[in-house]
């Protein structure tokens, strides 16, 4: 009889690594790290969470892209932070896009444009 | 010959199979199933009977927005990856027994009537794939232009999809497979973002995301064309913000009332399906994800989208009320009836388990460890139609 192991599989890990990828990212004149100071560690592994799984619906958990367009690095090149930040912010009328301001800080919303715009990945 | 159960904190799980070709014992697939992990790119094939894992299966890419469709014997799953994947899953030995890349960008699929052809539908490049069930070679490419949406089969071998870019409609006769006959609807409205056969398999409904309102086809009189129900139903509100679509998939009927979810309103619409009109609205616990009809029809679950999606309310159709609010945990993605509808499974992705319920007691029957689960997809679909 055949039996099938399952590797073993850690949401915290991904977590882990997420958290302390996006640090270390420079963008621009502003890094991450600096928008993140006000950001706990905690709130900053929720908004990464938040971003692939529930972004990720409509972007692809890969930010590849679906319904909504794609948000990998190259795609976001010329965009401004600010920019991002208010797409994320007040969404994009016409579009299934949704205003997340009801849901997220500014500031989130800027260190999530900065995370996106740098490529830090929960993968 | 189950030896199982355990999780640790690794999600360590121990199977003993029961379905392994090699162990020499033949089974049915009737109460079989599969349940996608969708950051792991794996699925979990699983029996409904005693409730269990049997196998885990890898290597299914971004599995993201996923879907299956089962093969005419209810032995092979297709699975439906969001990277444009298209495997060809047996459940019995657990192995991805044939794979392609048939696009960037995939949305869904569906099984043709007869059972030969897998259709795929895409976002990227926009338009529907048609393989061979058999050997997942292409028979039939239709280009769309579009992001294209709604894939379902019908009855007469066709596919019918809609385009969500361009707000059309397209039956394809799949009589000559390589060479489809199209026959297309332009402007049924704007934004059509999912769509969902009636069980009869004579009505195509697709939502419209653009504005208040959803188009049916006729597909016993196709050439009668599309026809808007449900016509402003929001009443020129203000849409709340929807931060998950609303699927249509399945069709949660109860006699002659149908149930589907409002965009951008935290309400569950009730349609007569005779006149096609709104009949009532049944306020609830935030934007209804699915809608789902148990088998008997007696009872209609919801689940909700971010970030209220912990909640399943379930709503009597007789009285048109909801009866139970339950909170299984946060994330619950999906929902699926054991064949006759006596429990319900429900994936909750942020706790990393799939909760078995008795659906009349609403006792908690069972908690199966899985790694991020979304859909849940039972045999019983491999003779339905439109599923």
């Amino acid at each position: 009889m055949k039996t099938w192991g399952l590797k073993p599989w850690t949401p915290r890990s991904a977590l882990k690594r997420a958290v302390f990828a996006v640090p270390l990212v420079c963008v621009g004149s502003l890094s991450a790290a600096s928008v993140a100071s006000d950001i706990s560690t905690a709130r900053q592994a929720e908004l990464m969470y938040v971003l692939e799984q529930d972004c990720g619906s409509c972007h692809g958990l890969t930010l590849k892209g679906g319904l909504g367009p794609a948000l990998l690095p190259d795609r976001l090149s010329d965009r401004h932070v600010d920019d991002l930040a208010a797409i994320i912010l007040d969404g994009v009328p016409g579009t299934p896009m949704p205003p997340w301001r009801p849901l997220l800080e500014p500031q989130e919303a800027t260190w999530l444009a900065h995370v996106l715009k740098s490529g830090a990945r929960v993968k | 010959m189950k030896l199982w159960a355990h999780l640790t904190a690794g999600m360590l799980v121990a199977m003993a199979t029961v379905i392994s070709a090699q162990a020499g014992e033949l089974r049915g697939t009737g109460d079989m199933g599969v349940v996608i992990e969708r950051a792991s790119g794996s699925l979990l094939v699983v029996e409904n009977t005693a409730r269990s894992q049997l196998a885990r299966v890898e290597g299914l890419g971004d599995l993201s927005h996923a879907s299956v469709v089962y093969s005419r014997d209810a032995r092979y799953a297709f699975v439906f990856g969001r990277d444009g994947g298209l495997s060809k899953v047996d459940i019995l030995t657990a192995k991805v027994v044939k794979r392609v890349i048939q696009g960037g960008n995939s949305i869904g699929g569906a099984i043709s009537q007869d059972g030969r052809l897998v259709a795929v539908s895409n976002y990227e490049p926009g338009g529907v794939k048609v393989f061979d069930a058999q050997t997942l070679d292409l028979v039939a490419d239709i280009p769309t232009g579009s992001k294209t949406v709604g894939l379902v089969d019908a009855p007469g071998n066709r596919f019918v999809f809609s385009l969500y870019d361009a707000g059309e409609i397209w039956v394809a006769d799949m009589g000559d497979p390589a060479t489809p006959k199209i026959t297309k609807f332009p402007d049924v409205g704007s934004q059509p973002y999912d769509a969902l056969v009636t069980p009869d398999g004579r009505y195509y409904i697709a939502g419209l995301f653009g504005e208040d309102g959803m188009v049916l086809v006729d597909l016993w009189n196709v050439d009668k064309g599309p026809r808007r129900i449900l016509d402003g139903y929001g009443r020129g509100e203000e849409k709340l913000p929807v931060y998950k679509m609303p699927h249509l998939e399945g069709w949660a009927i109860a006699g002659d009332k149908a149930f589907v979810p409002a965009v951008g309103r935290h309400e569950v619409l009730v349609v007569d399906t005779n006149t096609w009109k709104e009949v009532g609205r049944i306020p609830a616990h935030g934007q209804p994800v699915f809608v789902m009809a148990q088998p008997d029809g007696r009872q209609v679950w919801v689940n909700f989208a971010f970030p209220l999606n912990d909640t399943i309310q379930v709503i009597d159709t007789q009285s048109q009320q909801i009866i139970q609010t339950l909170t299984p945990g946060k994330g619950v993605l999906h929902m699926e009836f054991t064949p006759r509808g006596e429990e319900v499974w429900m994936s909750v992705r942020d706790l990393d388990v799939i909760k078995v319920l008795d659906t009349a007691s609403f006792a908690q029957k069972v908690e199966l460890p899985a790694a991020k689960p979304s859909g849940i997809f039972f045999t019983w679909r491999a003779g339905r139609i439109g599923l």
